[in-house]
């Protein structure tokens, strides 16, 4: 035990990257490959957890990658802030992989399901890299892992929907383009601290005083870089193609971690390594950031209001939910941050069973247009009442995972005296009403199609795919009625790591 | 353990209310429907202690809201509606309707709420719930209160948004304190209040509501309607306004302006609810005058009035329930067989005109003495045309026409057990509360300052006598020569013309206009969106620019852009 809670961290990365590579050469026997990423996850789960427990017992974990010191060395570091990201990659991933056997039999190509699992692998080894990685480098290797897995992975929605191929390929653009403007940011920081380690970073940068104009600059290249990648709103343009697209599992998985994982690298460089207390970074936070927030809570509210596809609606709503977050960075305080991590946290459980129901939606009847929900209320009741219940949690309705955040975030901003951002907020929830009702409305008040005369008979999700979308639709709920109780703990100190003097 | 003494003893009416709207058993409901005002009385019992109560605080957003304030001002008010509700309770136990029985609750609750909160928006948030909830007993009258309903609601919500600007200035003004107390018409945003309130009240041109409201609604629902809605509206002016000189003539315009309406309606419902107009207008007077003794008239006018006036509506509405009609023309003869129910509105007719011994005659009189000791002639004189007013149509006109006149050759049943119970309930109180040799010191005993006012001196009872046999011989004349307005079935309109009529119209035309209008906006957009719906398909579809393998498409060039907007900013806030 003693052993696993020290080393759990480097197990939940090495692990998965290495069993990816034994994945893809697994034989294509029936299931085989799908049996062992699932075991992986659940390894990785339960390491993720450990490392939590751990983080929570110590505060900080330091780990020395091959017990090489920090400054010569990869350290991992693991904190308040990204110890709960961890498991939510890794939970998120199980929660997937247990979908994916009837969900990947259907949308990828046969002889590619072994390849497949092992990029899901990379893509997860990737993110949790990511998240615990010390090093500003080693952060931008494991980002081009996730996302190099990650164009494949969307890539490979092809077999079912051909516009995956030029929306993988978009996605490579961009998100090479992400990933080009971070590593600059990085070498910039480099240059002006001579240390790669993000720890050292900030305490040369605080000695500095902010530093000089290199680590402004840095700072604006690994803003709009991690902007890209994290879909904030003018830089999002890659991600309703993307998540329309790709097969279904791999959607909810991105939806739910990869641009929460981006998320936190934003996090983490603008209150860890530089810091608010620096004018720019405080300027950029307040008008840039927030603005672009605001702009991109209405505009991509909008824009879900007008669409015809289910998946387009749910990802431009996602672009509208990073708004949220971002907007609790842009508040400034404690409340603001531990709304908008909140409201992270939340809204990777509900997205996430959003898609994969609309996942089961499309896997019994071939639905991907809202037009196509009628009857869905009497064709496939469990999938649709868990459904329904993420989409009021989505909105906001009280006593579900929505309401908590959004009114923490709601809160935050009243405090700060930004009423308008509250009103901005409740206009967004209305518009989210609009969207998510208007499914709601053909699901439930549309009699289910005809063929040849006969009305679809009631058809539910096999178990594998009912078992992860009804258990995120009871953690909204669970989380929306007792989220005080430890989630709330867990964004506040979170908030307390970003701001732990908290004069702002 | 919450404390049950910091909460408003209201919300367990609206509680109660909430319960019943779910609960299938009628028999359960008529259970909450009558214990629940008990027990909020109660409640007021345990926490007044004859001094001002300030519970329930709690801050939202930066404001303190004082949810409970009990002192010797809204204390009267609490238990008034607390026995109003539970009269009518007893009234409504015949009807097997959960809307009626849960929206009456929820009604009651929320304007003993009202009453008992601190501070102006809650006063608001029940306000607004006295007119949600309402509406719908104004909708169980049938198809043809639906438009009547819609337009009380609107109205009402109307007055209560007023009162939330006013209140919003008002708290502005004084430093976010958003406390319920004297507000004076000087004050900022006074103006906004006073019209929110005197909506509410039946202010002169503001009371349209009332009588195109009240009469469509069901039998049970205008007698609940009857007793809160106007009552809070006066509580709120006796709370803010006191000693406003302008209220004095708006309530002497109100005490005569429906006398001529009432007298030439034939809807006794709507007679009704002119007098009750004209009714307000006495206490709106004596909020105006605000010397104690007038304030004194006006807490025990209000609470006798509620009796008096609910027991006049019950006892139509006794007969409505008989017989299907309250119209004037159709009725008639009546005392043959249903003698109890004529008994009941005959008190209930001398109460109202202020009969010795008889409800009104101690208050009414505290308000004029009050009117005389200011040496305000002009207004004495029109409170006392009023009342003779009052005698005219409410204490002959309708139990005259009803019970007696012309026999209509109705015979109908005695009004069922619970009405009778009810109205007797009513008519009780009515004798006690002016009863001489102690009744009406009971009456003094929950005025807000102690009065030894006598009310029955010789010369006082001799000249109201005067004053009520002088109307009943007016009547007597103008029936003998054929001048009193026959009974004509005839709907008269008031001042809702405005909107009923002219508003209409306008709004027919601008809908015209706004169809011709949204043609060619319908063209411009369908342009317009199309123009747009290319450009976002040439930019995200998968035929679009972003597709086709271009990298430095649009999003690329986007994120140049965020990237000099970003480095130009940090370079500025980092100089």
């Amino acid at each position: 035990m003693d052993w696993l809670s020290t080393h759990a961290v480097a197990f939940a990365i090495v692990l998965p990257l290495l069993m990816a590579a034994v994945v893809a050469m697994l034989p294509n026997v029936k299931r085989l490959a799908w049996l062992v990423a699932l075991l992986v996850a659940v390894f990785v789960a339960v390491a993720a957890s450990v490392v939590l427990q751990t983080q929570a017992g110590l505060g900080e974990i330091i780990y020395e990658m091959g017990g090489w010191e920090p400054p010569y060395g990869i350290s991992l570091r693991i904190d308040a802030l990204n110890a709960p990201i961890l498991l939510l990659i890794a939970a998120m991933a199980v929660a997937t992989l247990i979908y994916a056997e009837p969900a990947v039999a259907s949308e990828v190509e046969g002889r590619r399901s072994g390849p497949f699992y092992a990029a899901f692998l990379l893509c997860v080894a990737g993110l949790m890299g990511m998240v615990v990685t010390g090093d500003a480098f080693n952060v931008f290797v494991f980002l081009e892992v996730s996302s190099i897995s990650t164009y494949t992975l969307v890539a490979m929605g092809a077999n079912r929907d051909r516009r995956a191929l030029s929306a993988a390929f978009n996605y490579l653009i961009l998100g090479s383009i992400g990933a080009t403007f971070f590593v600059i940011g990085v070498g910039f920081l480099y240059a002006e601290t001579g240390t790669l380690n993000m720890e050292d970073m900030r305490s040369i940068l605080a000695n500095l005083d902010g530093g000089s104009r290199v680590a402004q600059v840095a700072f604006g290249f690994i803003v709009v870089g991690l902007g890209l990648k994290l879909a904030m709103f003018p830089l999002h343009t890659w991600l309703p193609g993307a998540y329309a697209y790709s097969p279904t599992l791999v959607t909810a998985f991105l939806a739910s971690t990869a641009t929460k994982a981006a998320l936190y690298l934003l996090y983490r460089f603008c209150f860890t390594v530089f810091d608010p207390s620096f004018d720019y970074v405080a300027a950029v936070l307040t008008y840039i950031v927030t603005g672009l927030a605001v702009t991109g809570m209405i505009f991509c509210s909008l824009q879900a209001l007008f669409q015809t596809d289910a998946r387009r609606t749910l990802a431009f709503s996602s672009v509208a939910q990073v708004g949220y977050m971002l907007l609790g960075i842009g508040i400034l305080t404690v409340a603001g941050l531990a709304g908008g991590y909140l409201h992270l946290i939340n809204h990777a459980v509900v997205k996430g069973g959003l898609f994969l129901a609309l996942g089961a939606m499309w896997y019994r009847f071939g639905i991907t247009r809202i037009s196509d929900m009628a009857g869905l209320s009497k064709t496939m009741p469990i999938t649709t009442a868990a459904f329904t219940v993420l989409a009021f949690s989505l909105i906001g309705v009280p006593f579900t995972a929505g309401f908590v955040s959004k009114v923490a975030l709601a809160e935050a901003a009243a405090a700060k005296g930004w009423w308008w951002a509250v009103g901005v907020i409740m206009v967004t929830s209305i518009l989210a009403l609009f969207y998510m009702g208007r499914m709601m409305m053909v699901a439930y008040f549309r009699d289910p199609p005809t063929v040849d005369g006969v009305a679809w008979k009631r058809n539910e999700a096999p178990a594998l795919m009912l078992i992860p979308i009804v258990g995120l639709a009871i953690l909204s709920i669970l989380i929306g009625m007792r989220g005080n109780v430890f989630l709330t703990d867990i964004a506040e100190n979170a908030a307390w790591v970003m701001l732990p003097g908290s004069g702002l | 353990m919450i404390d049950l003494y910091q909460i408003n003893p209201g919300l367990w009416v609206i509680l109660a209310g909430l319960i019943c709207s779910v609960m299938p058993a009628n028999s359960l409901r008529k259970a909450l429907a009558i214990l629940a005002p008990i027990f909020a009385a109660v409640m007021i019992f345990n926490i007044y202690d004859s001094t001002e109560v300030l519970a329930g605080q709690f801050e939202i957003g930066g404001i303190t809201l004082t949810t409970l304030r009990i002192d010797n001002l809204s204390v009267v008010w609490g238990y008034l509606f607390c026995l109003a509700g539970f009269i009518n309770a007893i009234y409504a136990l015949h009807e097997k309707s959960w809307i009626t029985d849960s929206s009456a609750l929820v009604y009651t609750g929320a304007a003993i709420a009202g009453v008992l909160s601190g501070d102006m928006l809650s006063l608001f948030v029940f306000w607004e719930l006295t007119a949600i909830s309402s509406v719908f007993l104004v909708w169980q009258g049938g198809d043809r209160a639906y438009a009547a309903g819609i337009r009380y609601l609107v109205i009402q919500v109307f007055s209560g948004v007023l009162l939330l600007a006013g209140a919003v200035m008002y708290a502005n003004a004084n430093g976010g304190d958003f406390t319920f107390g004297y507000i004076g018409i000087d004050a900022p945003g006074a103006w906004l209040l006073l019209i929110g309130m005197g909506i509410k009240a039946g202010f002169p041109m503001l009371h349209m509501w009332m009588q195109d409201a009240y009469p469509k609604a069901s039998i049970t629902g205008t007698v609940i309607l009857s007793a809160f809605t106007t009552k809070f509206a006066i509580y709120a002016l006796a709370r803010a306004f006191p000693g406003t000189d302008l209220l004095i003539w708006i309530g002497c315009i109100m005490t005569c302006f429906p006398v001529f309406f009432a007298v030439i309606e034939n809807d006794l419902r709507r007679v009704l609810a002119f007098s009750l107009n004209n009714q307000l207008g006495f206490m709106v007077a004596g909020i105006g005058i605000g010397t104690t003794m007038a304030m004194n008239g006006v807490v025990g006018q209000v609470f006798v009035h509620v009796i008096f006036k609910s027991l006049l509506f019950m006892s139509i509405g006794a007969v409505m329930y008989r017989t299907g009609t309250a119209k004037a023309s159709e009725l008639g003869g009546l005392f043959r067989s249903m003698p109890y129910t004529t008994v009941l509105c005959l008190i209930g007719a001398g109460s109202i005109a202020a009969f010795p011994l008889l409800a009104a005659f101690v208050t009414k009189a505290m308000i004029l003495s009050a009117a005389v000791e200011e040496h305000l002639w002009i207004p004495f004189a029109m409170m006392l045309f009023a009342s003779a007013g009052v005698m005219e149509h409410s204490g002959i006109k309708v139990p005259h026409f009803t019970f007696f006149a012309h026999d209509s050759g109705r015979r109908v049943k005695e009004a069922p057990w619970n009405m009778l119970v009810a109205m007797s309930l009513a008519a009780l109180l009515c004798i006690v509360l002016a009863w001489p040799w102690g009744g009406y010191e009971l009456l003094y005993s929950i005025m807000p300052y102690t009065t030894d006012y006598k009310p029955y001196t010789w010369d006082h009872v001799v000249f109201q006598m005067q004053l009520l046999f002088a109307a009943i011989f007016a009547f007597n004349l103008l029936k003998r020569y054929k001048l009193y307005p026959a009974e004509r079935r005839a709907e008269i309109v008031d001042a809702d013309i405005l909107y009923r009529r002219v508003g209409k119209n306008i709004a027919i035309w601008a809908d015209a206009v706004w169809t011709r209008l949204s043609a060619t906006m319908t063209a411009w957009r369908g342009r317009g969106m199309k123009h747009i719906g290319r450009r976002l398909y040439h930019a995200f579809s998968p035929a679009g620019t972003l597709s086709q393998a271009a990298p430095s498409g649009l999003p690329a060039v986007l994120t140049a852009a965020v990237l000099i907007f970003v480095l130009i900013l940090a370079y500025v806030a980092g100089a």
